[in-house]
């Protein structure tokens, strides 16, 4: 119990040095930008895929499931709002942070890990270089974009989605769902789920990088830091959300 | 006297409640080799990454280049550490970077040189360790244990080092390969850099390269002095770690750090 309490503060303790550090070290050299672009890649461009799929099939699950249900008290002709709603404020933001999350920061784990514990890292720092800005810096400033940029299409997708299926398979017609839908739908809706998306980005990267570059214990520590790190991306998002949705509430209602 | 260029007093080093280095004095002076060598476990390893500000004693002195470095930031070593190169133990080379771009690495992070120009230099500093540019464009998981070590004295040299510390520069390799070493180190003191911190459990080594040698057993120096001194000295525990250490040098055994 002493030793659980025990990382438990030095893992946050870790986490948030790191973020100073990584505040202190925005100031990238200029050669460093291209490492930004293939962040932006391997983060971004690579987990499209991913992304878009749990968008759709979540978009179109949430909106049949409101369509039937909310059928039972005569209320459908507000499925298309409530889907929106539900997608724009949180599925969309929030399970992209989880899945293109869990993914990108476990990947970083696995790599930065493996510098870790083959040395790889002190090298760098003995070859002069600040491994915060080679390293982690770049991740970050990708991540600020990548994430809002998946939200967005998510967003899209999910309700796009929800749309199709309910022609398709409740035979509603796509003009009035539509109409509806943007009556109630106002941009604060949007940007709200899309500021939530950008502190995941940033909080999740930074896990992947503070749970690699403390990784210890050979091979064995790689495996369970890239284990670690999908648990605490997924409990981050799932914790914070709750946090900063009560926060964006009370600011902008 | 010219200031040493490693100055430490009274090192001290704890991991958790295991206490590595218990008051560890020593000076490293220009143009001199330092060999430390002790069991496996003993902290030489420590000692090592202590000099080169890479972790922080929790007590004592140590100055490098004259400048103390126990409490300065990582922003603040970095110009430190492009005046030492640091050997490896596993070599620990960039695994996603061809040879080429692993040597040329701190040339194209600190310098504005052109492409020429640094393969120029690459080439110069892998013939150095005795490697044709055929290995340039291969991978590090394509070379040889032997063949590793060396990129990674070559990755080393790239930074014109005024020190080197080796870290285990033998262990893992046969005896021929081991000798290769040994004798690269001789040369590189001759030309390209004269001073170097060397810790290691081989005593062959030892033999051949040092100038003084210091024995690290729990946590302190049971000797320090001139190489020949040292190794054939008549300090009972020195002599025990010899006559099992030479054992463990040759069947390349290691566990820990």
């Amino acid at each position: 119990m002493e030793g659980y309490l025990r990382r438990t503060i030095v893992w946050y303790g870790g986490v948030g040095l790191l973020t100073r550090q990584v505040f202190r070290s925005l100031a990238l050299p200029p050669k460093y930008f291209l490492l930004i672009v293939q962040e932006i890649e391997v983060m971004g461009v690579r987990s499209l895929g991913v992304a878009m799929t749990a968008a759709i099939f979540t978009g179109m699950v949430f909106t049949i499931q409101s369509a039937v249900n909310m059928g039972r008290f005569g209320a459908e002709s507000y499925v298309g709002p409530v889907a929106a709603l539900a997608i724009l404020r949180e599925l969309g933001p929030v399970l992209t942070a989880i899945l293109v999350g869990g993914k990108v920061a476990s990947g970083i784990t696995a790599e930065l890990g493996s510098m870790k514990v083959t040395e790889q890292i002190d090298a760098l720092r003995m070859l002069g270089v600040n491994y915060i800005k080679r390293l982690v810096v770049p991740r970050v400033l990708a991540a600020l974009i990548v994430f809002p940029l998946l939200t967005v299409l998510a967003d899209a997708v999910g309700v796009l989605g929800g749309m199709l299926i309910m022609f398709l398979e409740r035979g509603a017609d796509i003009y009035a769902y539509w109409n509806i839908t943007t009556y109630w739908v106002v941009p604060k809706d949007f940007l709200t789920g899309v500021g939530k998306s950008v502190f995941f980005g940033v909080i999740v990267t930074l896990i992947g990088c503070y749970n690699g570059l403390s990784t210890e214990g050979g091979t064995e520590g790689l495996g369970r830091a890239t284990t670690a790190t999908v648990v605490h991306v997924t409990m981050a998002v799932i914790v914070s959300d709750f946090f900063i949705t009560k926060l964006f509430l009370t600011l902008f209602y | 006297m010219p200031e040493p260029i490693v100055d430490a007093h009274d090192l001290r080093k704890s991991f958790d409640a295991n206490a590595v280095l218990r008051g560890v004095s020593f000076e490293l002076a220009k143009g001199e080799t330092l060999v430390v060598m002790g069991g496996s476990g003993a902290g030489k390893t420590v000692l090592l990454r202590l000099v080169a500000g890479l972790i922080r004693p929790d007590s004592g002195r140590l100055r490098v280049f004259g400048r103390s470095i126990e409490r300065l930031s990582e922003e603040a070593l970095l110009p430190l550490r492009r005046r030492m190169g640091y050997v490896f133990q596993s070599a620990a080379l960039f695994d996603s970077l061809s040879v080429h771009d692993n040597v040329a690495y701190p040339l194209r992070e600190h310098t504005s040189l052109g492409e020429a120009e640094i393969d120029e230099r690459v080439v110069r500093n892998l013939s150095v360790v005795g490697l044709s540019s055929e290995v340039l464009p291969l991978l590090p998981s394509e070379l040889s244990g032997g063949m590793r070590k060396r990129v990674g004295i070559a990755r080393a040299l790239s930074v014109e080092p005024e020190m080197l510390l080796f870290d285990e520069p033998t262990a893992g390799l046969d005896p021929t390969n081991s000798k290769l070493v040994a004798d690269l180190m001789l040369e590189l003191r001759g030309g390209v850099c004269d001073t170097a911190m060397v810790v290691t459990h081989d005593v062959e080594l030892a033999r051949t390269v040092a100038d003084r040698v210091a024995v690290l057993i729990a946590g302190q120096f049971a000797a320090l002095g001139p190489a020949d001194e040292v190794l054939s000295g008549n300090n009972p525990a020195v002599q025990a770690f010899l006559a099992g250490g030479a054992g463990h040098g040759a069947a390349g055994f290691r566990a820990g750090r």
